[in-house]
């Protein structure tokens, strides 16, 4: 199994060469450079400019002195954002992004779960097909329908919650339930699913014959094997958490890495939208591998050759 | 003579073997697709938004750019049924006619999805061996893309490059088309750039199990070429999950478009796409949150209707639900 792993990180390493030559030629292929401005400045000053952060140089000079740069975590100068590298940005607005990321997964779990958990264990009753009308809503409806209005309701009607914006745990509230209904609505299909597959299975059988009480059946045995595919689930939904809430941050002017990811293409601010983007793929491909090695921890009967 | 032939016919109907209604996966699919009534709603709902999209000139009340300043902000009433947004333009009016942009998009990337993936996955899991490792690499190294920047990049990227009008270039030629398509034709390729490859994975996982079944032994043992073998035995196997896939995948792409318009890289103005209306209506829903809050209604409908209908879907699609 440590064979598998270590195939597995070493993949990673193309995977991000790639991302990371295919984002830096896009970037330069836009055309329009950092430095141009509505009053273009003289020409002697931009050629000054590009000289100092080494724009003249042919590309693929200036793409292996990223990548050598990279490599000892320096990500290059903010072009927008004088003061500020591209390592201070992330570090600014990042931390943003993953807190929604993960208030957002937990919603998805506390609410998916047991929606799940419960429409299992009294199916075809009434609660399994509100739960599960429940969540097919949860998966149909956008987060750009559901932001709107859920402003509107809470914020602008009832006057309950601020409107938008990051800070205090009322505006976490609103941007949480958005962007983690949906997990919440797939949790709670899948959890059903593996449910009722447990439940049918000899060994809870047993459990019930041996006189188990069906509160310690449920949680202590049909519980803990049904949660299998939710956990491989978990990982590339919180990768897709973090990555997709762009749209919420937008709506609710969040100042995360998604927004600023925009502002810095449309400022053709080259380094932040390579360093944004090569983040974004390291979560993604982390948390594929991370998913990858713990699921056959989890479950003994999975052995990688 | 005559008892003998009686008898004969006799004998010929009591042991007849009765009809049988016929057994077809389509027929019977159908059947049971019809008994769910939410995929049926999904459906119906399908076809209104189609009917809407196609003959939107006709249901209108009015066109799309009509717009009368006087009426500015005019609350939903006798005149503009749902009210009208900042320019006066009836926001119902708008509303059929993004109809068009977000069932285009949709099926253009289920159709990408399914031709390109499909035919991907196939080759690449028929085959089996370096061939399947390489183009499955290929498909792993893009699924370790964040789609959704990529999608952006390069949206910034046609709409900055091929925004010349030099004739005779191959730029103007490109922007030309997208002109003409109404500003679509570079989000066309923005999401069929991503979309083939859920479904070249999902052909792909098929397509190794089927090639172990013993009628694709068989018919190779009876002389069929290998592409024989993939169109006339695997694809068929394969069309109804990847119908599912790709009915569940389309609300998947109705939204990556209605966000690039709500971030403005998608459809030009004054084309309306249910996401521009929204963000139009989000800057004035201190006041007037209809605005906002009607195309949102309108996406969402939309989606579910796919849910609905690609879940109905694979509930009669599922052989083992017999």
């Amino acid at each position: 199994m440590i064979n598998y792993i270590i195939r597995r990180v070493l993949w990673a390493i193309p995977v991000l060469l790639i991302i990371s030559l295919v984002t830096f030629s896009l970037a330069h292929v836009i055309p329009g450079g950092p430095f141009d401005r509505e009053k273009p400045l003289p020409k002697e000053i931009i050629a000054n400019l590009e000289a100092y952060y080494g724009l003249d140089d042919p590309l693929w000079k200036q793409y292996t002195d990223y990548l050598w740069n990279a490599l000892h975590g320096d990500f290059g100068p903010s072009y927008s954002s004088r003061s500020r590298t591209v390592n201070d940005i992330i570090n600014a607005h990042f931390p943003v992004s993953a807190q929604l990321g993960v208030l957002a997964l937990i919603v998805a779990m506390v609410v998916g779960i047991p929606l799940g958990m419960v429409s299992a264990l009294k199916q075809n009753s009434f609660i399994d097909y509100f739960c599960m009308f429940f969540a097919l809503l949860g998966v149909s409806v956008p987060a750009m329908t559901l932001g709107p209005l859920l402003i509107w309701f809470f914020a602008l009607t009832l006057h309950i919650l601020p409107v938008a914006r990051w800070g205090t745990w009322q505006q976490a509230i609103m941007p949480a339930f958005t962007l983690g209904i949906g997990g919440a609505a797939l949790l709670a299909r899948l959890t059903r699913a593996s449910m009722l597959q447990v439940i049918r299975e000899d060994y809870i059988r047993t459990a019930r014959s041996k006189g188990v009480s069906e509160k310690n059946v449920t949680v202590h045995h049909a519980l803990k094997n049904a949660l299998i595919p939710v956990v491989t689930v978990i990982g590339p939904m919180f990768a897709a958490l973090v990555t997709g809430s762009l749209i919420v941050e937008q709506i609710f002017a969040i100042p995360g890495c998604g927004k600023y990811f925009i502002t810095s293409i449309t400022n053709r601010d080259y380094p932040v939208v390579l360093g944004i983007m090569l983040l974004y793929a390291f979560i993604i491909i982390i948390a594929n591998l991370f998913v990858d090695i713990t699921y056959s921890w989890i479950d003994p009967r999975i052995r990688y050759t | 003579m005559e008892v003998k032939i009686k008898e004969k016919e006799k004998f010929e109907n009591e042991t007849a073997i009765p009809e049988r209604p016929e057994v077809n996966l389509w027929k019977d699919a159908f059947r049971r697709l019809l008994k769910n009534k939410m995929a049926v709603l999904g459906g119906i709902i399908v076809i209104v938004l189609l009917i809407l999209a196609i003959f939107a000139p006709y249901i209108a009340p009015y066109h799309f750019t009509k717009g009368n300043l006087v009426d500015n902000y005019a609350k939903p009433g006798q005149k503009y049924l749902l009210g009208a947004d900042f320019m006066g333009r009836d926001l119902l009016s708008r509303i059929i006619y993004g109809t068009r942009i977000s069932l285009s998009v949709g099926i253009v990337g289920a159709v990408t999805a399914f031709i390109i993936g499909v035919l991907y996955g196939v080759v690449s899991g028929y085959y089996g061996g370096k061939i399947d490792n390489v183009m499955m690499r290929f498909v792993d190294i893009m699924y370790g893309f964040p789609t959704l920047l990529l999608i952006i990049l390069m949206m910034v990227l046609f709409k900055s490059t091929f925004a010349v009008t030099t004739p005779g270039t191959f730029a103007a030629t490109l922007s030309a088309i997208d002109r003409a398509f109404g500003g679509l034709f570079f989000i066309f390729i923005g999401i069929g750039v991503t979309a083939w490859l859920g479904m070249a994975r999902i052909a792909r996982g098929m397509a190794l199990s089927l090639r172990e079944k013993e009628f694709v032994e068989a018919a190779r043992a009876t002389g069929n070429s290998n592409l024989q073998i993939m169109l006339k035995h695997i694809l068929p196997n394969l069309i109804g999950p990847c119908i599912v896939g790709v009915t569940l995948a389309i609300p998947g792409y109705i939204t990556f478009e209605a966000f690039l318009s709500f971030i403005g890289l998608g459809v030009n103005p004054p084309t309306p796409s249910w996401g521009m209306l929204i963000s139009e209506g989000y800057q004035a829903m201190r006041s007037y949150p209809h605005l906002a809050i009607y195309p949102g209604l309108a996406l969402a409908i939309t989606m579910m209707a796919f849910n609905f209908l690609g879940d109905g879907l694979r509930d009669a699609l599922d052989p083992r639900m017999k």
